[in-house]
């Protein structure tokens, strides 16, 4: 009895003290602490993981570690270079018959191995639905095999681009320079359709005319005339290698059913293997034990060295043993596991901003002193996106105009608005900062985009003490009168002016976005009408060419100017050819120049027809230009040699981590606290005890009575 | 008993019939199925030629509802409501509109769920039912009075504000749990910590009260005063009398609810990264996808059907007075 006193107080000594050693919030296995590993997350399942499908950044974070397309780009430069992967070399095109074709040939790496898989054991070729449908993963087959890459794969990849049963998104835009790939797609369509539905089509049985297998390491691919930036789509994974293999072994009845597809467990030469796939929670990536390893980059751009970044020089990639993806659906849980350690990477949503990054007075960025004490570091990059504000042009108020005097009145209605629509205060208020205003179509690191003085546009802005400065509301004001809206009403008619503004809208927090918006216009006294549609009806209405105004946005396939001046195309014009011209913008000067410059390699020459494209875009204004905006990334002092890089997305082969760091900080960082529930206890007994004191009394009173 | 089981079940059809056709027209009144072809194609080189492919591969090229171009029972056959509807009741769901197997995908996420749902319908039980008893017995007491006003309070806030709240403290604060995740087997255990405990706290208001109220009706009736007459002490005469006779609302408020504990937490789910049945049937409404939509309507249906026959027999065995014909 004398010992309980003394037993209650240690063991409230014990909850009182600020931990006990183990940390208890790990969502990890304690015995993963020290390994090699980088823990990330994601928040969207990815939908396909076939390289002739994917298309996504979400899809793009898997598919490029595991599959290697013959191309990458340089990890650190930026203008962006491509370098090669599997390729020995950038293939140089040959133009034939005086242009009216060009031949890419391809030579491979000789001695490029796949990872282990079942499908390259023979073995398994022949598995019956019995023993698929015990199989929770296809790598629990015993014996993987591997084969080394050959060119074959690539062609069969190739073929893969018009298979009838598979999607792949740049189909139409690859058979109109692909030799016979339209007429590829057709013969296969019909062959298909003699099989049955679910039957492996061999599509090394079909030659395609316009790629050639010249012997196991080379390949030629004949494109109808010149198309330069098809070198980009080479570093694309839809120019990955497929063994035939593998999509023989996936269309074995019973694969589908156990959602064993090559949709789904991707196979490549990559430094990382895909061995755990569950979309809903959680996906491995695993070191591939047949990659052949490649040399960390030995040069980058100025001041990559001094942060570091040139440290592994020429060491042997990969350096991390295993990827952990957690599906993270909810920003909370997300920040808060990256503060707490369990996630290596994170970006900052609009809800931590304040708490991850203060910005000075002079507009830098910084990171707040709690982010500093734990040494976590903060890197940004502009990205290739531009998010615009766009004019349709077929409309009769803000568009082309039917005649030369409309068109004008347009125009100068344009050009107020583009000065009076202060992006630099949207970026501050909706975005804090992140984003640099766009001048042209044109994003910062594209061959074309100038910076400084000559690349402003000076329809709304003037060069003064040195900086880019928005034009006086005085001057959208006289540009409205010249368009014939004094006041903000129609000059002739007295009637105000009201223009209709298409957009997304998903709930009630845009509403202070769509209120900012009418305030913009306000300012030259128009009334605009927003309306707040869905994805789909957003889409519909672009489609057919019935919005007035709507915003949008472009991210790049590729670093050329080509895939940003492509959306102002005239015959690309979405509601005359489904193309991806959204405004539906029209002018012969622009869209000859186009024609000439799409062809070009980078010169000053292209350089010089990007600049008067620029000029003739500016003038006419089909879009008030918007903004880039720019990627904040945060990462933990363990994690080296992490640069954003918008177009290589093959990233993981490149990062280093110390685990035995970030385990001792871990640990220092979530130590358990104890005294609440010692609290909680109390709090219950301060609930019972008074309960059965009353029942005890209640109990006695009643006998007594 | 049989013969109404039978009935039952075969009033069911006309009801999943029903539940299904107003569940394609409100689908198909929001998404076209070029819509959901955009959606899965992306929003970027969508061409009209892909459009088409994609809905002709999954027979979404097909008349909604009525087929003219088609012959006699063709004309019903062959439609979208048909061909997606009818094999449904043969339990052969298909596949998603990404291809995933969607019987698959669903026996994945249906132990995560369980495994969230059933501790917090239990734990819930029995905590509701223990403060409720509390409550009663000292009725009309100080104690009671603040029972209730806890009650009223914690029914008062935000489910998503007990969540939230909790991962704050238990886990940013105290580091106690994950904030978030899930594994297989026991290592979920310390995932699940936190969401059953919000699960039953944020229940308890509601839950509490509504038992509260079904025991003080109870102790009001006859055969308590009765009991107390007898001289039976308070106790026996809560747990003996009182207990027995509310059972009869609670199961049969309970059984209602058991097959439902399949279909997940859409809410627990997703903050905790527990990959159930629920956030899978949020996702597919978000990503427009019918396929995987219509399979989850179908099942819940079934189930709230047959929570309701459950609820039914239980009635008999609570309760000998009464008989199924």
């Amino acid at each position: 009895m004398r010992s309980r006193p003394a037993l209650v107080l240690a063991l409230a000594a014990a909850c009182l003290a600020p931990g006990c050693g183990e940390v208890w919030n790990d969502p990890y296995p304690a015995v993963d602490a020290r390994t090699n590993t980088l823990y990330t997350s994601f928040a969207e399942r990815p939908k396909h993981l076939d390289p002739v499908q994917s298309y996504t950044e979400d899809e793009a974070k898997f598919t490029q570690q595991v599959y290697e397309p013959l191309l990458q780009y340089h990890y650190l430069k930026v203008p962006y270079e491509l370098v090669p992967l599997t390729a020995a070399a950038v293939p140089v095109p040959v133009e034939l018959e005086g242009g009216k074709f060009t031949q890419y040939e391809l030579k491979i790496r000789p001695g490029i191995r796949y990872q282990p898989h079942p499908a390259f054991n023979p073995q398994h070729q022949a598995l019956s639905r019995e023993a698929i449908g015990r199989l929770k993963s296809p790598y629990e087959l015993a014996a993987p095999g591997t084969r080394e890459l050959l060119a074959d794969d690539y062609i069969y990849q190739i073929k893969r681009l018009a298979h009838p049963r598979l999607h792949s998104p740049i189909f139409g835009l690859m058979s109109e320079y692909i030799v016979g790939l339209d007429a590829y797609a057709k013969q296969l369509k019909a062959v298909a359709g003699q099989q049955p539905k679910d039957a492996w089509l061999d599509l090394r049985e079909f030659p395609l005319e316009g790629v050639e297998k010249v012997d196991d390491h080379t390949l030629r691919i004949r494109l109808k005339g010149r198309y330069p930036q098809f070198a980009y789509w080479l570093a694309m994974p839809f120019f990955a290698p497929i063994p035939w293999e593998v999509e023989k072994f996936f269309s074995q009845r019973g694969m589908a059913e156990k959602n064993f597809t090559l949709d789904w467990w991707p196979v490549g030469t990559g430094a990382y293997m895909l061995t755990e796939n569950d979309p809903n929670a959680r996906m491995v990536l695993e070191r591939n034990p047949n990659f052949r390893g490649e040399a960390y980059p030995s040069e980058g751009e100025p001041g990559d060295a001094k942060q570091g970044l040139l440290r592994d020089a020429g060491k042997t990639m990969p350096f991390i043993d295993r990827v952990v993806y957690s599906r993270e659906k909810e920003g909370i849980p997300y920040w808060n596991k990256f503060l707490q350690g369990y996630y290596d990477v994170s970006g900052i949503g609009s809800d931590n901003f304040d708490q991850a990054v203060r910005i000075s007075i002079e507009g830098e960025t910084a990171l707040t002193p709690e982010m500093e004490k734990r040494g976590i570091s903060l890197r940004t990059a502009v990205t290739t996106t531009i998010l615009y504000l766009g004019f349709n042009w077929n409309d009769a108020v803000v568009g082309g105009g039917k005649d030369k005097d409309s068109a004008e009145r347009a125009r100068k209605l344009r050009h107020a608005l583009t000065v009076a629509i202060d992006y630099e205060e949207f970026l501050s208020i909706f975005a804090n900062g992140r984003g640099i205003v766009a001048q042209s179509p044109l994003a910062p690191g594209i061959f074309g985009y100038r910076d400084g003085q000559e690349g402003v546009n000076p329809v709304a802005y003037e060069w003064k003490d040195g900086r880019a400065q928005r034009r006086p509301l005085e001057q959208a004001k006289k540009l409205m009168a010249e368009a014939g809206y004094p006041g903000g009403r129609d000059a002739k008619t007295g009637q105000p002016l009201v223009l209709y503004l298409d957009t997304v809208a998903r709930g009630p927090g845009d509403k202070a976005r769509l209120d900012w918006w009418r305030k913009q216009f306000s300012k030259l006294d128009i009334q605009l009408e927003v309306r707040e549609t869905d994805w789909n009806r957003f889409q519909e209405k672009i489609r057919k060419g019935s919005q007035q105004l709507y915003i949008l946005g472009w991210n790049a396939d590729y670093p050329d100017p080509e895939n940003f001046m492509f959306l102002l195309h005239g015959p690309q014009s979405r509601a005359k050819a489904q193309g991806e011209n959204t405004s539906n913008y029209e002018n012969a000067e622009f869209d000859a120049l186009f024609a000439q410059m799409k062809n070009m390699p980078n010169s000053p020459e292209r350089q010089r027809i990007i600049d008067r494209m620029v000029e003739v875009a500016r003038h006419d204004a089909p879009w008030i230009w918007g903004f880039h905006p720019k990627e904040f990334s945060l990462s933990h002092s363990w994690l080296m040699n992490g640069k954003p890089n918008n177009m290589a997305r093959n990233n993981l082969k490149y990062l280093r981590v110390d685990a035995q760091a970030r385990a001792t900080l871990r640990s220092d960082w979530n130590r358990p606290v104890l005294w609440p529930m010692l609290l909680v206890a109390l709090a219950l007994a301060a609930l019972v005890v008074p309960a059965v004191m009353s029942y005890r009394r209640r109990e006695r009173r009643a006998g007594k009575g | 008993m049989l013969s109404y089981i039978l009935r039952r079940v075969l009033y069911a059809i006309p009801i999943l019939i029903g539940v299904n056709l107003i569940t394609f027209a409100l689908f198909f009144v929001v998404n076209t199925p070029d819509d959901m072809a955009r959606m899965q194609l992306g929003a970027k080189r969508v061409t009209p030629e892909a459009i088409a492919k994609w809905k002709a591969e999954r027979g979404y090229d097909r008349p909604l509802l009525w087929n003219d171009a088609a012959a006699g029972t063709g004309r019903l056959t062959q439609t979208i409501f048909f061909e997606k509807s009818a094999r449904l009741f043969v339990f052969d769901f298909g596949a998603a509109e990404d291809k995933r197997d969607i019987a698959t995908e669903i026996r994945a996420r249906v132990g995560p769920s369980l495994a969230l749902a059933i501790p917090v319908f239990l734990v819930g039980l029995a905590v509701n039912i223990t403060f409720a008893l509390g409550m009663a017995f000292f009725r009309a007491t100080p104690l009671d009075f603040a029972g209730v006003v806890l009650c009223v309070a914690m029914m008062s806030i935000s489910t998503l504000f007990y969540i939230i709240g909790g991962q704050y403290l238990a886990s940013k604060l105290w580091h106690l749990v994950p904030i978030s995740g899930y594994d297989s087997g026991l290592n979920a255990a310390k995932f699940l910590v936190l969401p059953v405990m919000i699960g039953v706290l944020s229940g308890v208001g509601s839950g509490s009260r509504w038992y509260r109220t079904l025991f003080l009706e109870e102790m009001g009736k006859d055969y308590v005063r009765t009991a107390r007459a007898k001289g039976l002490a308070e106790t026996a005469v809560l747990f003996r009398h009182v207990l027995k006779n509310a059972m009869i609302p609670i199961l049969t408020g309970a059984v209602v609810v058991i097959p439902l504990l399949f279909m997940g937490s859409l809410l627990s789910e997703s903050f905790f990264g527990i990959p159930g049945l629920g956030s899978y049937t949020i996702e597919a409404i978000q990503g427009q996808d019918f396929a995987v939509v219509r399979a989850m309507v179908f099942i819940g249906s079934m189930l709230y059907i047959l929570g309701l026959l459950l609820t039914d027999l239980s009635y008999t065995l609570v309760d000998p007075r009464v008989r199924l014909e």
